[in-house]
């Protein structure tokens, strides 16, 4: 299989196992051995087809990933097992009998739990009364309280999974969150459990945990679907991967015969290169600094302390990558460096410009400052879903002259200029009148950094630039990213993958409550070391040390 | 729950003109429904309604006359409607716009000429009504307020200073009802009879004025303004997303308070109708409810102005056209057309998706290339 790969040569040939699925997992065998049998799946929206003709089998007991771009079919295709969506055709079995699912309660009754990306839990209630709710067996409260609280120490027991039942969801750490989901599940007597993308939200040691508490399920006899896509964990801890490209299966393979690069060309269709992005030669020690952060802090409207006391440059030509656990300070960082929120204490000096407390920016005097912002939500913040992909394109800029002509918008002139950089950025498909809900996220994604590079700017502030964006534009906008350092452009990268900052980035600072708490050479990082940063854990032997 | 309809797009000529039709062929059929149990013929009912509406050119004027109040009021709710603002003190905003006319007119229409005085007085109307609907703007952009709570407040609070100043000081001195004094000639808008008069076409004497010409230009002037300059874009974007409106530095409460005074404004426009276009001096409850309606015109007009003139014509149609058949069939009484009206907003409004999922199914059926959803 390897070698066919080498000989299909440029991105054009046709890509790898694309003609039969290849199945290098035992295809044969009892059905009864499996858990999970889909057939012939096809699921069509309006003139779409997310799924076709799909055939998956898992054998009970085991962990299988699901890999594949966005919009490949993943989430449809875990949508119609769990009973969102009914097939078109095809045939789901059950641990080897014909089952149809019509909703969620069908799902559970078969045996089925599922945790999603997004925790469906109540946050003002317990991990107790989560774990129970919908699934109270008595009318009063506090028998089915009882008699959940026995059941969920069982299954803690048994499986290890440790939770404290009387605390509120929300004073939880996202790895517990993520835990009492699984409790949910099991609690519901799910032998099946999907997991979609379970590890964005975590650090690199909580994803530690939770894959050990998936393996104690497996030795339990629980079968296990994992959608990710990140292939590292694929590659860790799954017994079997199937390969979702374009609504199609495109491999079902054995993990252990496979690896990360076959995945990674399955999933695109294509040979994809790994580049090293780091500066052959350092920046000379006299670069012109491009932000000067000194002392900043940031308290919100209720008093809680956001960012403290931070201070960093970022050079000219130079990347800085923030690391940090999502909701650490890293979102309010980039919202006061763009001017959307002001700092509290400290000041910022951009470009000779000074921001501080009794001098606050606001986001157009910012863009004036030659400082662009691509904003870590881009639905909520980048772009309107509502306007055309055109009226997108110029977000922040609607009152720049070039836009404007005696008080009226040039529409003819704007659609133009966003064709040019939907052009220039590969943004599909090509048509400025789109609504730009309308496009993938990766599009989405490009269209908006397109937007804030096209205009050269000095300072650019980037948050999560490849969070769900397929691994082809992922390479782009890295391209893009660099293309900008290497202009001269002060680069401040925030992202939630270390990867991707270890990559990019020249130093990289690591955040944890409104702090920087380390920070190093992009060249030297160690992820592990960096994991330990994130949770702050090697301030205890640095700080014994100081002490 | 198999498919998810909403999310699917339909093409405008469906989403504006065929769903709008249904819904309103769905309120004629339980109209209908309502009319066969109190042994009315529905069909008879709905001729004396067109024809009430449409028959004659008297009937035609009253209808446009109508039209004009629900296209400004109309106008009103959806400039606000596209920041996201829900205006529902259109009634008030007209309310305290005529009171704008009546106080520059009683000062200022023994001294000044014709060409000065209508400019002036819809200056006034639309000042007037714009200050009405800033103070429920700040309270909301700065204080928090709900501005469905305060527009509705305000509403009252319109209702109550007009019956005072009315009642107690712009009062014509030695009358019981409570109106001011006729205004001079020169403040009149002219008619609509008398401007066709001017160009040698007889018309019947309606209420019909001059207002509907400056109704549609209000038209062209929003759609303008909010599709086609940055105002507009900027007052769009704060309506969809807050948050993107502060990422392009654009002031959600500037954004606000501005939306607020143009609607506003629009609603004032009323008074230009109705005080200088019909009654010639100040009066109580000039507004009728018109200020409501615009709520429902604005619905079914899909906040747009093209939308909105279709939707004021059709309540034009049945507020001539309703008093007509209450007039011609006495088992319809008054109430019977309101209830009609009523079922209109019910199935356009509150309704107005009902029908969609049907529609989105038998679109699928015909349509079968791609990018009908996007992957």
């Amino acid at each position: 299989m390897i070698e066919d790969l080498d000989g299909t040569g440029g991105a054009d040939g046709p890509p790898p196992a694309a003609v039969s699925p290849s199945t290098r997992s035992s295809p044969g065998g009892l059905s009864g051995n499996y858990a999970i049998e889909l057939q012939g799946i096809s699921k069509r929206f309006g003139a779409v087809l997310a799924n076709r003709d799909i055939d998956l089998r898992v054998e009970r007991g085991t962990i299988h990933g699901i890999v594949g771009e966005n919009g490949a079919g993943k989430s449809t295709l875990m949508s119609i097992l769990y009973g969102f969506y009914q097939a078109d055709s095809g045939k789901v079995l059950i641990n080897g009998s014909p089952v149809s699912i019509h909703n969620s309660r069908d799902a559970i009754a078969s045996g089925i739990g599922m945790v999603h990306q997004h925790f469906m839990l109540v946050e003002t209630f317990s991990v107790l009364e989560n774990v129970m709710l919908g699934a109270e067996e008595h009318a009063l409260l506090s028998r089915s309280a009882a008699d959940a609280r026995t059941e969920l120490q069982r299954l803690a027991d048994q499986y290890q999974l440790s939770v404290h039942v009387d605390t509120l969801v929300s004073e939880l750490p996202v790895g517990e969150q993520q835990r009492t989901e699984i409790l949910k599940a099991l609690y519901r007597h799910a032998e099946i459990l999907i997991l979609d993308e379970p590890t964005g939200v975590l650090t690199p040691q909580e994803a530690d945990q939770l894959f050990r508490v998936l393996r104690a399920l497996k030795a339990r006899g629980v079968t296990i679907i994992l959608i990710t896509h990140k292939l590292r964990e694929i590659m860790d801890i799954t017994d079997t991967v199937s390969v979702l490209r374009m609504g199609e299966m495109v491999a079902h393979l054995n993990t252990s015969e496979t690896s990360m690069s076959e995945l990674a060309e399955l999933m695109v269709g294509r040979k994809l290169e790994s580049k090293s992005y780091h500066r052959e030669v350092p920046l000379p020690a006299d670069t012109e600094v491009g932000i000067e952060v000194v002392d900043l802090g940031v308290i919100d409207s209720r008093g809680k302390s956001r960012l403290q006391n931070l201070s960093f440059t970022v050079k000219r030509g130079e990347i800085l990558g923030v690391a940090g656990v999502a909701g650490n300070g890293q979102s309010k960082l980039l919202e006061v460096l763009a001017g959307i929120t002001p700092p509290t204490s400290g000041y910022f000096v951009i470009n000779g410009h000074r921001i501080s407390a009794d001098k606050p920016g606001n986001p157009s005097l910012m863009r004036q400052y030659k400082v662009h912002h691509v904003p870590e939500d881009r639905l909520k913040l980048g772009l309107v879903k509502a306007f055309t992909a055109a009226e997108s394109s110029v977000l922040g800029y609607q009152r720049a002259a070039q836009f404007n002509w005696r008080g009226l918008l040039q529409l003819d002139f704007i659609r133009n200029a966003c064709r040019r950089l939907m052009d220039a950025f590969d943004v599909r498909p090509v048509d400025p009148r789109l609504k730009s809900a309308s496009f993938s996220g990766g599009n989405q994604q490009k269209l908006i950094l397109a937007r804030e590079l096209e205009k050269a700017p000095d300072v650019l502030l980037v948050g999560q630039p490849t969070r769900g964006v397929d691994i082809g534009a992922i390479e782009l906008i890295h391209d893009k990213i660099i293309d900008m350092r290497d202009a001269g452009c002060a680069v401040l990268l925030v992202s939630v993958e270390l990867d991707e900052i270890m990559s990019l980035a020249d130093r990289i600072i690591v955040m944890f409550e409104g702090r920087i708490v380390a920070e190093v050479s992009g060249r030297e990082a160690d992820k592990t070391q960096l994991g330990l940063m994130m949770a702050n854990a090697h301030q205890t032997a640095a700080g014994d040390a100081a002490a | 729950m198999s498919l998810n309809t909403s999310s699917i797009p339909l093409p405008g000529w469906i989403e504006i003109g065929v769903i709008p039709v249904l819904n309103i062929l769905m309120a004629l059929f339980f109209a209908g429904l309502i009319m066969l149990a109190i042994g009315v013929n529905p069909l008879q009912a709905v001729g004396i309604m067109i024809n009430g509406a449409f028959g004659y050119d008297e009937a035609v004027g009253y209808t446009l006359y109508y039209t004009t109040n629900f296209i400004f009021t109309g106008l009103a709710v959806a400039v606000a409607f596209h920041a996201s603002l829900f205006n529902i003190g259109g009634e008030g905003q007209a309310y305290i716009g005529g009171l704008g006319v009546g106080l520059v007119f009683l000062l200022l229409d023994d001294f000044l000429p014709a060409v000065l005085l209508i400019p002036i007085g819809i200056m006034a109307a639309g000042l007037f009504g714009a200050a009405w609907a800033f103070i429920p703007a700040w309270l909301q952009a700065y204080r928090g307020s709900h501005i469905v709570i305060t527009t509705i407040m305000f509403n009252f609070i319109a209702a109550a200073i007009m019956v005072y100043l009315l009642v107690n000081v712009l009062i014509k001195p030695g009358q019981m009802s409570p109106e001011s004094r006729l205004f001079d000639e020169s403040a009149w808008l002219p008619f609509m009879h008398e401007f066709l008069g001017w160009f040698g076409v007889e018309i019947t004497r309606t209420p019909l004025n001059l207002s509907l010409f400056f109704a549609l230009t209000c038209c062209l002037f929003v759609w303008i303004y909010i599709w086609r300059t940055r105002w507009g874009y900027e007052l769009r974007t704060a309506g969809h997303s807050e948050d993107a409106a502060r990422y392009a530095g654009i002031r959600p409460r500037t954004v606000i308070v501005s939306a607020m005074c143009l609607s506003g404004a629009l609603a004032g426009f009323v008074a230009v109708n109705e005080i200088m276009g019909v009654h010639h001096r100040l009066l109580l409850n000039f507004t009728a409810g018109y200020g409501f309606t615009g709520i429902a015109v604005s619905l079914m007009g899909r906040n747009h102005p093209v939308g909105i003139i279709m939707a004021s014509l059709l309540f034009g149609v049945l507020y001539q056209g309703g008093a007509e058949l209450a007039f011609e069939i006495p088992k319809i009484t008054r109430e019977m057309v309101v209830a009609i009206q009523g079922l209109i907003i019910l199935f356009s409004g509150a309704l107005a998706l009902m029908l969609r999922p049907w529609v989105v199914r038998l679109y699928l059926r015909f349509k079968s290339v791609e990018d009908v959803v996007p992957a």
